[in-house]
């Protein structure tokens, strides 16, 4: 299972620092748009981040429903644990 | 220019290697005060010209929200301080004294975002296609800075931005000018701003040997304009914005008129890519034409702030030029280049030394040539060697700058 602490906490530094919101702001309810003042050039860098960060490709239809912090940590650690799934087991 | 409506000039803003303000800026080109200093990085990594002239004592705090700061390269940064600066000094509140329809911006970038554009370059080479950010464009386009100025003014005139290398801030004042002058606007914000100290620039133009390469180690004598033994300019950053108000829109809200545009030349070298043509009729042209305009003989000139970058074919046809236009008054007026001090802030120079301008009217003196120390016997006209210098009853200022393309451009400013 994916680390759902790890992965809030980056996802948490990653808002911050690009939408230069306070940490505070940034809770799993937080919408994008509406909560942190985000605009689509936001979003797409935002997931831009994720993907360089988790080593991730989210497509575009998928950016469209992830309006919050909550769904955007949720479908993360969904992706990552599909990727460790897929991935070789360990001898 | 003079007949139908005037245009003065009421409000200043500067962002720049000698000072982030008007009043520090202009102290220190006074006072022979030096922007320019040895870069680190470009020591260790051995570039060709190791020094340059960056932004001293700007925060970006007082001007904008981190979260807009890092949306936008530094040249659209300068903009908007110098012009929050200038929108202060004139005291116009859009929508009280102008409605916003009657005012425009024309601040121009000769290069626009040129860290963005490098940095992003490497993402898609190194991470591929999908790692290069979505703000690389706005962050890039060198109109992005009258954009941001006028998102933030809320200037819904005219607004674009003028592309003509080292003249694009002059060229914005006079084009800004005629803006007023055929009654599209009431007021425009003018001038010129640029990143103008960035890796890839440092390594371009010191790869086609703009550059000083000699003074490596002495960094405040590198940049010397008219000096025998000048070898390249020294790289500077900053922005300077002018509020340009027709005459009569000024003097109805008791705004303090600071100076008055009174004529504009433009015209181009057609000649060669960086060389300007050797016997500085170009630029004499436009020195002409500003001076048709303004309805002056080249007598009634009493300083010159020259384009003066410190290479050695600049002020050798600016000197030819001088001399073609004003004739014998070239060896009488006082001329001086203030890139002595700040380097060369590119399509911001126009700009910052047009405030340079607007300050000698007003104060009556002009900043010196710093660094003249040997004669070169063909620039041979009175630079103000080494220091500032009284200039009582100085009435009419010619600003003139020069751009790779061999685009010329030259404004009158004359006291009010």
């Amino acid at each position: 299972m994916a680390d759902i602490q790890d992965i809030t906490e980056k996802v948490k530094a990653i808002i911050v620092k690009q939408l230069a919101v306070n940490p505070d702001q940034v809770t799993p309810e937080a919408r994008f748009i509406e909560d942190l003042n985000a605009d689509s050039l936001d979003t797409v860098e935002l997931v831009m981040e994720f993907e360089e960060t988790f080593d991730l490709r989210i497509s575009d239809d998928v950016v469209e429903n992830m309006l919050t912090v909550g769904a955007a940590i949720d479908y993360i650690a969904k992706k990552l644990d599909e990727k460790a799934a897929a991935g070789t087991p360990e001898a | 220019m003079k007949e139908a409506r005037r245009i003065v000039v009421t409000g200043l803003g500067v962002v720049s290697p000698v000072g982030s303000n008007v009043e520090s800026a202009w102290k220190n080109l006074l006072a022979g005060h030096s922007g320019i200093r040895r870069i680190p990085k470009y020591v260790e990594q051995d570039y060709r010209c190791q020094l340059a002239a960056e932004v001293a004592d700007l925060d970006m705090d007082k001007y904008l929200p981190p979260k807009e700061q890092q949306r936008m390269d530094s040249f659209c940064h300068y903009a908007l301080a110098a012009a929050q600066q200038a929108m202060e000094s004139s005291g116009l509140q859009v929508g009280t004294d102008i409605a916003p329809e009657r005012i425009g911006t024309l601040v121009s970038s000769g290069i626009g975002g040129l860290t963005t554009s490098t940095y992003q370059s490497q993402r898609l080479g190194t991470l591929g296609s999908r790692m290069v950010s979505p703000l690389t464009v706005p962050e890039i386009i060198a109109d992005m800075a009258t954009g941001h100025i006028a998102i933030r003014f809320n200037l819904q005139g005219p607004n674009f931005g003028i592309v003509s290398a080292c003249a694009s801030g002059l060229h914005s004042i006079g084009e800004a000018a005629w803006i007023i002058q055929r009654g599209d606007a009431d007021v425009m914000l003018a001038g010129g701003t640029e990143a103008g100290v960035t890796d890839l620039g440092q390594a371009a133009f010191g790869a086609m040997r703009a550059l000083t390469s000699s003074h490596n180690d002495d960094p405040e004598h590198a940049s010397r304009p008219f000096d025998a033994t000048r070898d390249g300019f020294v790289p500077g950053a900053g922005a300077g914005v002018l509020v340009l108000e027709e005459l009569t829109h000024a003097q109805k809200r008791g705004a303090n008129i600071l100076a008055e545009i009174s004529g504009y030349g433009a015209t181009c070298d057609a000649h060669h890519i960086t060389a300007p043509v050797d016997d500085g009729s170009g630029a004499a042209r436009a020195i002409r034409i500003a001076l048709e305009h303004a309805e002056l003989a080249p007598e009634a000139i009493g300083y010159v702030n020259a384009h003066g970058t410190s290479t050695p074919l600049n002020d050798l046809v600016e000197t030819r030029a001088l001399k073609l236009a004003l004739g014998e008054h070239a060896y009488h007026t006082a001329i001086s280049s203030t890139k002595s001090m700040t380097g060369h802030m590119l399509g911001a120079a126009g700009g910052f030394e047009s405030v340079v301008c607007v300050q000698a009217l007003c104060h009556g003196i002009a900043p010196g040539t710093m660094n003249l120390a040997t004669p070169d016997p063909e620039c041979d006209l009175d630079y103000l060697p080494n220091a500032a210098r009284e200039l009582p009853g100085l009435q009419h200022v010619l600003k003139l700058n020069m751009g790779f393309g061999g685009h010329n451009a030259a404004v009158v400013f004359s006291r009010f």
